[in-house]
């Protein structure tokens, strides 16, 4: 049985000005182990995924319909004691975007990695200090860290603070919201070499959400790709980038500039549309080269093109 | 690459900003401290080249771009500018070199041809959120550097000139953006009215800082096709700063390669992207992310060790020699000179000085 099963998922959120439908109709699966690759621009309803999976949408967001089923338990139907008791941090973690700079800055580090161990674990913080120590070992920081105020630290120490904070109570699923945004690139690539490891030592299984391909391509086995609150492509690594099927994901790919191949970069022609109110039909077809008659009128659902890979557009 | 005439001459150019000095450190007399954002940068530039300074955050490259645009005083150095025989004619004698450069970095540079200078100097930042007025609608954010600079004589010229302006960065029909507020514009189109009021007062150098790296990945390359366009209908040269080597190597013709402010490496681009020479090169390259799921398989070797120390506390010797995997004992003691290895290839280190 997969690890993570969502099932139609539908987070929408309730504004002044309208339903804005950031998520909508998503399905996908996660086995142990595995990690996926999320990829979309900004306002595609990434994020909104995210917290949907810990089931703590920020209002007026709202999940309205589908199942998030982890290990088993469907987190929409728990209550919210249930939530933090059971599911939030112990199965899921999360590493929320520009994370770092909301580390406390008036407790030391290991006070702030300590905090998880005592209150679910009911560890002692004497206790809790040899886990901590170990784990910073792992993400690459040394013990001494420990004693330090996040003030005190570079940007990369911070976000390698927040991963061990993310894997301290041993997840089945960590979350990965632009872990790397705020980062130089030799430090993104830095931590992004820790993922890898994470990934081979422990086997687990990651959702890693940006909206750079060329960064899912160092980490993911499988990807998915939203565009407007829809999943329109996913199949495993290899397939989407060797194989690129959905018009949107073969525009994504060739606006790369790439560091040794001299070649044409192209774009998207038009934006993203208005969540609040989706063009009808297939939602990409005002900014697509191949548009037809049938993707006014009649939305595109994923289809299975070959084992794995499902594409969501009339072409196929 | 058209290799033309130098269009700005930058030497030695440095900007300390000064640290505020604690009571007891006042009172103990201790020399003041400076965080030495950039610290001895030159360079040329080509006219009609796009020339990139590149480097991490903190490096100087933003400092430097808004030297040039004197939107901040250097402290030290020069910055000759080849202005156009307009500003010359303004400008007394004394200031005008003998092959007719003006050095933009004297302080004493009269208030006129100050002016008249920035008509030929522009600058277009990173977030077109920010740099636009959220209270002004389009036509007004293009008639302001009219109004400033006093061209157009009448509304109806000046309107001319913006309805030009507008169509030169593909904002057509330029109707239906004139009465717009920068909020009712999407990212790229936003960034094209930045371009469009850079480029009214019909600049000669644009420095274009982080132009892209607020946008969309899809629209990204929409804006450096207008770059590119621009620069071909106004024969325009750039001054492009990026963290991103790989919009570097896409747009420039030459990169000069930032490292706690000073250049470290300076190449044309294929020559430095295939034959990079300073440690600090190697690893950034190494670092660059690509688009190929082969890659998960592999632990990216990034040769570099340590983290980026304060400006305000720049190790002796090379700058970079407590990150470097090839320090020797020169480097703690000796600043490299930036030096020609192969033609127009420049690099400041030690393991190429000793021959």
């Amino acid at each position: 049985m997969a690890l993570l099963e969502v099932k139609n998922l539908k987070t929408y959120y309730y504004t002044l000005r309208g339903v804005v439908r950031a998520v909508d109709n998503v399905s996908f699966s996660l086995e142990r182990g595995e990690v996926l690759g999320l990829v979309g621009e900004s306002g595609c309803g990434k994020s909104t995924i995210a917290w949907s999976l810990l089931n703590m949408v920020p209002p007026p967001g709202r999940i309205t319909g589908g199942s998030i089923v982890i290990d088993g338990i469907d987190i929409t139907k728990l209550s919210e004691d249930d939530l933090r008791k059971k599911v939030r941090w112990k199965k899921i973690s999360m590493i929320f975007q520009g994370a770092m700079n909301a580390l406390n800055p008036v407790f030391t580090i290991e006070d702030q990695l300590a905090e998880p161990l005592m209150i679910h674990k009911g560890l002692s913080k004497k206790e809790s200090r040899e886990i901590i120590a170990k784990l910073l070992k792992m993400v690459g920081l040394d013990e001494t860290i420990m004693k330090r105020y996040p003030h005190e630290l570079s940007g990369g120490q911070k976000q390698r603070v927040i991963i061990a904070m993310a894997l301290i109570l041993n997840p089945d699923l960590v979350i990965a919201d632009e872990p790397t945004t705020a980062l130089d690139v030799i430090v993104q690539a830095q931590i992004i070499n820790l993922f890898k490891q994470i990934k081979q030592r422990y086997k687990m299984a990651m959702i890693f959400i940006t909206h750079d391909l060329s960064l899912i391509a160092e980490i993911a086995d499988k990807v998915a790709v939203m565009y407007a609150g829809k999943i329109v492509e996913i199949g495993s690594a290899d397939q989407v980038y060797g194989n690129p099927l959905h018009p949107y994901t073969q525009g994504l790919l060739a606006s790369i500039p790439r560091l040794r191949k001299r070649e044409e970069i192209r774009w998207i022609p038009g934006v993203p549309p208005d969540l609040s109110r989706p063009p009808p039909g297939c939602r990409f077809f005002p900014r697509c080269q191949y548009v037809m008659d049938v993707c006014r009128k009649e939305e595109p659902v994923l289809k299975e093109v070959e084992p794995g890979h499902y594409v969501a557009c009339h072409l196929y | 690459m058209s290799a033309g005439d130098v269009i700005l001459r930058v030497r030695d150019l440095k900007k300390w900003f000064p640290l505020r000095r604690s009571l007891v450190e006042a009172l103990t007399f201790k020399p003041k401290r400076y965080v030495r954002a950039v610290d001895g940068v030159s360079f040329d530039l080509h006219e009609g080249e796009i020339f990139c300074l590149v480097g991490e955050s903190g490096c100087g490259k933003t400092t430097t771009g808004r030297m040039i645009t004197r939107l901040i005083v250097p402290t030290a150095g020069h910055m000759y500018f080849k202005a156009s025989e307009e500003v010359k004619s303004i400008t007394p004698e004394k200031f005008v070199s003998e092959d007719g450069y003006i050095d933009i970095a004297n302080p004493k540079l009269p208030k006129h041809v100050d002016k008249a200078l920035r008509r030929e100097i522009q600058i277009v930042f990173q977030d077109p959120f920010g740099s636009l007025n959220p209270r002004m609608k389009v036509y007004d954010i293009l008639k302001e550097p009219l109004i400033v600079h006093g061209i157009g004589a009448s509304e109806e010229e000046r309107r001319e000139l913006i309805y030009r302006a507008l169509s030169e960065v593909k904002l057509v029909p330029p109707d239906e953006f004139i009465g717009r507020y920068p909020h009712m514009l999407s990212g790229g189109q936003r960034q094209r009215v930045a371009f469009a009021r850079a480029m009214i007062l019909g600049p000669k150098l644009v420095v274009a800082d982080e132009p892209v790296s607020m946008l969309d990945v899809s629209i990204r390359a929409e804006i450096l096709k207008l770059m590119m366009d621009l620069k071909e209908a106004k024969g325009l040269t750039y001054l492009f700063i990026t963290h991103d080597l790989a919009v570097a190597a896409y747009l420039c013709n030459r990169i000069a390669v930032m490292y706690l402010g000073k250049i470290v490496e300076l190449a044309p681009t294929e020559e430095l992207i295939n034959n990079p020479l300073h440690p600090y090169t190697k690893a950034l390259l190494a670092a660059v992310p690509e688009p190929d799921p082969s890659n998960r398989f592999r632990i990216r070797e990034v040769p570099i060790k340590g983290e980026v120390p304060s400006a305000a506390n720049i190790p002796p010797g090379c700058r970079f020699h407590p990150r470097c995997l090839y320090t020797m004992d020169i480097c703690k003691k000796e600043e490299p000179e930036l030096f020609e290895i192969s033609e127009g290839h420049y690099v400041a280190c030690h393991l190429y000085k000793k021959k």
